[in-house]
């Protein structure tokens, strides 16, 4: 294993977070805050409790859900194609280092990223509304998984993409809905009983239930499904990639 | 020690059998490619545009997926064994590719671990003083010059301190100047033991520093040869000689010299082999002489190397 390969790829991409410290960090931290404004102070207190929870604190986990999943898609996206789009990839391929450990590395660091991100925008959530955690050790794993999940996802999404538009296309039109729609700001219970069914077509639901019940104990969905579900996407993500990784796909000609 | 090492004095270092590369679109780059580099030379590859040099190093890299054949570096399967052949070689790109926002430190750095060397902060900082990028190496890529860029991609090539240099089209689009320092540090490299292997397409380059030479043509390899081997082959002479008073023919009695007459009349040219071991230049005077043909001066030229490839180049199409 080229473990200083490795290393050289996770600072590298970790750097680059620091030098755009502003869009990385900054400017998620600032739109969550704007939400909580809206959604915890001024509507959410005309919003009755949802399961005993207020609805600021309830809105938390899939506010740092929406935030994990967006930034680790454009985190990895960004990441992997940038390199494709400048042609520095060429130095990548030609060096001895094995697919697994390519990957390992730009998705270690997009999941670093969104992490570190996610607390933040915990700790800035606790500002504003009184936040419990249920089960710590739960809540970290769904935000790993999760994050290492989607990087993956990102890290397909920058092979497959040969163009900027490409890029944002994914996090815009799949993400986003799928998180809002996903209930980030809601209970699943509170749709009427066909719309329960069809959201559970909606993977977000699973990872923004099993992590909501990290927190409050409440969940849509039972917390064994969501974490069942949650591989299951990582098993998805890992084969795409073990399949781009065989067959060159966008990497080589 | 390898059995490759025990066979002196002339050891393959790169191995290309077979090699042949088809493009999806249906381009054939390369058709069944043979080539050996030697251990420690500098082996110009020339080849007019879209000859497939790229392409050929693309694959010994591992950019580029071969369609049928192999390729060996010092013994190791490009495939199989990808990692000992790759941690070899040391790859100069031909476009200026480059990270603008990162430092020039940073990125050679990046490069040598990359390629799994332990960071050697005393061996990046002797490369950027080498290369006169020391006094550049906090400021970022993007505030380099072209030459500096090209120096800088030299540095990140040479950062894992590999054994093979590979560079593509070093000198393109680099003034006077910059070249001929190009040409001092390929000089300096090889001197430590380094095989280069350089495509060009500038003839002059080859000539000035290459122990061999190969000549690639639309996905072949048409000719690999020591340069002396192949100027003196290739290489023909020409006496020219200024004549006193313009002729109107070369008269019947010159008929047995390969001879041409200036459109005026008033130079006479001589071609002859320069490997001969005669010249035909004794002979020649004194038949001008006895045909009481004077001339008030003569020079001599040899074919460069840039006349023998463009004559081949041509033979091949």
């Amino acid at each position: 294993m080229n473990v200083p390969a490795m290393r050289a790829i996770y600072s590298f991409e970790m750097a680059r977070t620091r030098r755009t410290l502003l869009q990385s960090i900054v400017s998620p931290v600032i739109s969550t805050s704007l939400y909580f404004v809206v959604f915890g102070a001024a509507i959410g207190s005309r919003i009755a409790e949802i399961d005993g929870i207020s609805y600021g604190a309830f809105i938390v986990p899939g506010l740092i859900m929406l935030s994990l999943l967006t930034q680790s898609v454009s985190n990895a996206s960004f990441g992997i194609y940038f390199p494709k789009f400048t042609g520095t990839i060429y130095e990548l391929l030609s060096a001895p280092v094995s697919y697994l450990e390519i990957a390992a590395s730009y998705v270690g660091a997009a999941a670093t990223k969104s992490m570190i991100l996610g607390l933040i925008i915990l700790a800035t959530a606790g500002l504003f509304v009184p936040i419990q955690v249920a089960h710590p050790l739960w809540m970290l794993l769904f935000l790993v998984l999760t994050a290492v999940t989607f990087s993956l996802f990102g890290f397909i999404i920058g092979i497959w993409a040969d163009n900027f538009e490409k890029l944002q296309l994914v996090p815009l039109l799949i993400i986003t809905p799928l998180t809002f729609l996903g209930g980030s700001f809601y209970s699943i219970n509170m749709l009427p009983p066909i719309w329960q069914t069809i959201t559970l077509f909606n993977p977000v639901v699973y990872l923004v239930s099993g992590f909501r019940w990290s927190f409050y104990n409440i969940a849509d969905v039972s917390v064994g499904i969501s974490l069942a579900m949650t591989l299951l996407f990582l098993a998805i993500f890992l084969a795409i990639v073990a399949w781009i990784f065989k067959t060159g796909y966008r990497l080589k000609t | 020690m390898p059995v490759s090492a025990m066979i002196a004095p002339m050891q393959t270092i790169i191995s290309v059998s077979e090699l042949s590369k088809t493009y999806p679109s249906g381009f054939q780059a390369l058709k069944g490619i043979n080539l050996d580099i030697r251990r420690g030379e500098i082996f110009a590859l020339l080849g007019p545009n879209g000859a497939g040099k790229t392409t050929l190093i693309g694959i010994i890299c591992g950019i580029v997926k071969a369609s049928a054949g192999t390729v060996r570096v010092d013994g190791h399967d490009i495939i199989a064994d990808y990692r000992a052949a790759r941690s070899l070689i040391g790859l100069v790109p031909q476009e200026l590719t480059t990270d603008a926002f990162e430092s020039v430190w940073a990125t050679v750095s990046f490069s040598r671990g990359l390629f799994g060397k332990r960071a050697n902060p005393d061996y990046i900082e002797k490369i950027l003083r080498d290369l006169s990028l020391w006094d550049k190496k906090d400021n970022k890529i993007i505030t380099l010059s072209g030459g500096m860029k090209r120096r800088l991609l030299i540095a990140k090539a040479l950062s894992h301190e590999p054994e093979i240099l590979f560079l593509d089209e070093p000198t393109a689009g680099v003034d006077v100047n910059l070249r001929r320092d190009m040409w001092q540090l390929v000089r300096a490299l090889k001197a430590t033991g380094v095989t280069i292997l350089l495509t060009t397409h500038y003839i002059d380059e080859a000539e000035e520093m290459a122990d061999r030479i190969g000549v690639i043509s639309k996905g072949e390899i048409i000719l690999v040869e020591e340069k002396r081997e192949l100027m003196r082959q290739l290489g023909k002479k020409q006496l020219t000689l200024h004549l006193q008073t313009p002729l109107e023919r070369i008269p019947s009695t010159l008929g047995a010299y390969r001879l041409d007459l200036s459109s005026d009349g008033s130079e006479l040219t001589y071609t002859y082999d320069a490997q001969g071991e005669r010249s035909g230049i004794v002979a020649l005077l004194k038949d001008l002489n006895e045909a009481a043909i004077v001339f008030k001066d003569l020079h001599t030229t040899q074919s460069s190397l840039e006349e023998i490839f463009v004559s081949l180049v041509k033979d091949a199409k």
